[in-house]
């Protein structure tokens, strides 16, 4: 293999891990811009994503299509259980409970997971079955060229949504002043509810991508994806949309590059500088808002 | 202060602690001595003071500080691996250098936790938090992974690093865990802590009032990373055999619900609820698999429904104890509560 086409092959690789965690790191901003929380159970979210999708099809055996709709479906659910469970007790506490609040759920699900599915590593079956584009020399894989249009897709999908619905309008309202936005009356539990909703959909897509790149479920997949997500949406300056998509980018062509110098077993180490490097030069990220504190 | 000082003498106050301390130091010596307490109890006993200790050095920067650092499992790592790797070099007897061996381990945890404090506590709250997991996680990985660097056998990596002298024991577990508590009560009661405490309460506040923030928060966060350290020494002596992935998020997790539990900024607080959850699992072998759900949990109930944690701001003081039975006075000032709270293991 010629030098071109193995760079051609990370950069793919990383495209494509890469979009999985911008669909996840999308997620960590939105809520994050709406009520400065640090969504730690959102990485669990994708587990159980992952979850479902295996225990639809080995279990049940459907097909894909419902496999994945059913992901989505309880993803979805989950994130709003979540935050109407969670997270509504704890509004007007101050901002370190909600984040212990977060860390508590996220071990919660990975251990319920533990319990219920056991430690081990469950098979999910092939979920895109396409196959591989070859120009030239250089053979694509058919799941890597859906993972990337179907995450370039949800992106631009949620843009529309946050730039011309109704909802959008709210959302970006409460997260600029929570106080003025309900004053102009907008139902803040509503617009955070359907925030939620929204990312965890999200984050359900990102699941069953994430299956088909790597084909199986456990109960600890999300921590470390969620992690790299979360660094992702620090990278690009959490509560900005864009943002978080660069970042996720970023972050999983940086992971291949390492893979490819032959440091792979560095690769979270390489993540975890980036981010360290990024809060000390630019706290608020790339493309992040200055926030500037009162007394 | 005047104003809260009870009718007892300073000089009593330490008089009465120090025979406490004493007292129980010679009667847990005599019934572990005598094998009225069994090994097996000795040494979930070590391990409730290795936990203890722990749990006060994230009370530093959580309670006292303010902060959530959620790389605690980190610097335990370092303490532990530095003091073993010195354990194993030396030739001397193991148990003449161990207090050495627990200071280097002290040592090494505390100069990276100042390495990493000074850029990691520009950031605030949330910030903090990641950045500190991701120094948490770093030094994981360079333990793992240092030796295919360095090319020589230091870490042992993954096939982790044997042969440990077990020094821990019972009598220099107590003594660390009294060291420890009396630093940190110490240095909280002194002007150095009330400027650390003026940093929870209101940093801007503080700065306002001439506090050097940036000096008290880098000082609390490495001396938080020195007792961790400590603890990890311990726990190398304990365990004799270490291994990156014990030190992984779910340690530093687990650290932080014992804070939590038993009240941030309360010393018996973290006392109680660190030996509560080391000696229950023990005791409750047989539900092991439901541990970590029952501790996220309580987390969540918890922050929920008494976010303060159970014992809330309070601590236990000896001397005001006694006022309150001799009926002399009510006072409010709090002394030093050591010896009372290390009898917690005795039982």
């Amino acid at each position: 293999m010629s030098v071109f086409s193995t760079i051609f092959t990370q950069l793919m690789n990383g495209l494509q891990t890469g979009s999985v965690y911008a669909l996840v790191a999308l997620g960590y901003s939105m809520v994050y811009g709406i009520i400065l929380l640090l969504n730690f159970a959102h990485g669990d979210i994708i587990m159980v994503g992952a979850y479902t999708a295996w225990l639809f099809m080995v279990n049940f055996g459907q097909s894909p299509w419902v496999a994945v709709i059913a992901a989505i479906a309880a993803c979805t659910v989950l994130g709003v259980v979540i935050e109407k469970v969670a997270y509504t007790p704890l509004r007007k506490a101050p901002r370190l409970s909600l984040l212990i609040t977060a860390i508590g759920i996220s071990f919660l699900l990975e251990n319920l997971a533990q319990l219920i599915f056991g430690a081990g590593a469950r098979p999910v079956p092939t979920i895109i079955d396409v196959a591989p584009v070859t120009i030239g020399s250089v053979s694509i894989s058919g799941t890597a060229i859906v993972t990337i249009i179907v995450s370039v897709v949800s992106m631009i999908l949620l843009n529309l949504l946050i730039k011309k619905s109704k909802m959008g309008k709210a959302m970006r309202a409460v997260s600029e002043d929570t106080g003025a936005a309900q004053l102009m009356g907008i139902s803040l539990n509503k617009t955070i509810t359907f925030t939620f909703a929204v990312g965890s959909a999200l984050a359900g897509i990102g699941s069953v991508l994430y299956c088909a790149a790597y084909p199986q479920a456990s109960p600890t997949m999300g921590a470390m994806l969620g992690l790299k997500a979360f660094v992702a949406a620090v990278l690009g300056g959490i509560g900005s949309i864009p943002g978080a998509m660069i970042g996720g980018f970023a972050i999983g062509l940086a992971e291949a590059g390492a893979s490819a110098l032959g440091l792979s077993v560095w690769k979270d180490a390489v993540v975890f500088a980036i981010l360290i490097v990024v809060l000390v030069v630019k706290p608020t990220g790339l493309l992040g808002r200055n926030l500037q504190e009162k007394v | 202060m005047k104003q809260t000082t009870n009718k007892m003498p300073m000089w009593l106050r330490y008089v009465i602690n120090i025979i406490v301390f004493f007292v129980l130091f010679g009667g847990s010596t005599g019934l572990v001595n005598s094998s009225i307490i069994s090994t097996y109890y000795t040494r979930i006993i070590v391990l409730c003071g290795i936990n203890m200790i722990l749990a006060l050095s994230l009370n530093i920067a959580t309670g006292y500080l303010g902060q959530l650092p959620l790389g605690h499992a980190g610097f335990m790592a370092l303490g532990a691996y530095a003091s073993a790797i010195f354990m194993r070099s030396v030739t001397v007897s193991p148990s003449a250098i161990f207090p050495l061996g627990i200071l280097i381990g002290g040592v090494t945890a505390a100069f990276v936790g100042f390495l990493i404090g000074i850029p990691a506590l520009r950031l605030k709250g949330d910030y903090l938090a990641i950045i500190t997991l991701g120094f948490g996680e770093i030094i994981r990985v360079v333990l793992l992974n240092i030796d295919s660097v360095l090319g020589f056998k230091f870490t042992y990596g993954a096939a982790s690093l044997k042969n440990i002298p077990k020094t821990t024991n019972f009598f220099n577990t107590f003594l660390c865990v009294a060291i420890t508590c009396f630093v940190i009560h110490t240095i909280m009661k002194s002007r150095h802590g009330r400027a650390t405490l003026a940093i929870r309460d209101n940093e801007i506040a503080a700065e306002a009032c001439g506090i050097n923030t940036t000096y008290y928060k880098t000082f609390g966060f490495t001396l938080s990373a020195f007792f961790a350290g400590v603890a990890g020494a311990l726990y190398a002596g304990y365990i004799g055999v270490l291994s990156p992935s014990a030190f992984g998020f779910m340690k530093s997790i687990e650290i932080l619900v014992m804070v939590v539990l038993g009240g941030m900024g309360s010393m018996i607080g973290s006392i109680i609820s660190a030996t509560a959850l080391t000696a229950l699992p023990e005791m409750l072998r047989a539900f092991s698999q439901y541990r970590m759900i029952a501790y996220s949990l309580l987390l969540v109930i918890v922050m929920i429904f008494k976010p303060t944690g159970l014992m809330g701001n309070y601590d236990f003081s000896l001397s005001s104890l006694i006022g309150k039975i001799g009926g002399k006075s009510k006072p409010k000032s709090k002394t030093k509560t050591k010896p009372e709270k290390d009898g917690e293991t005795n039982e």
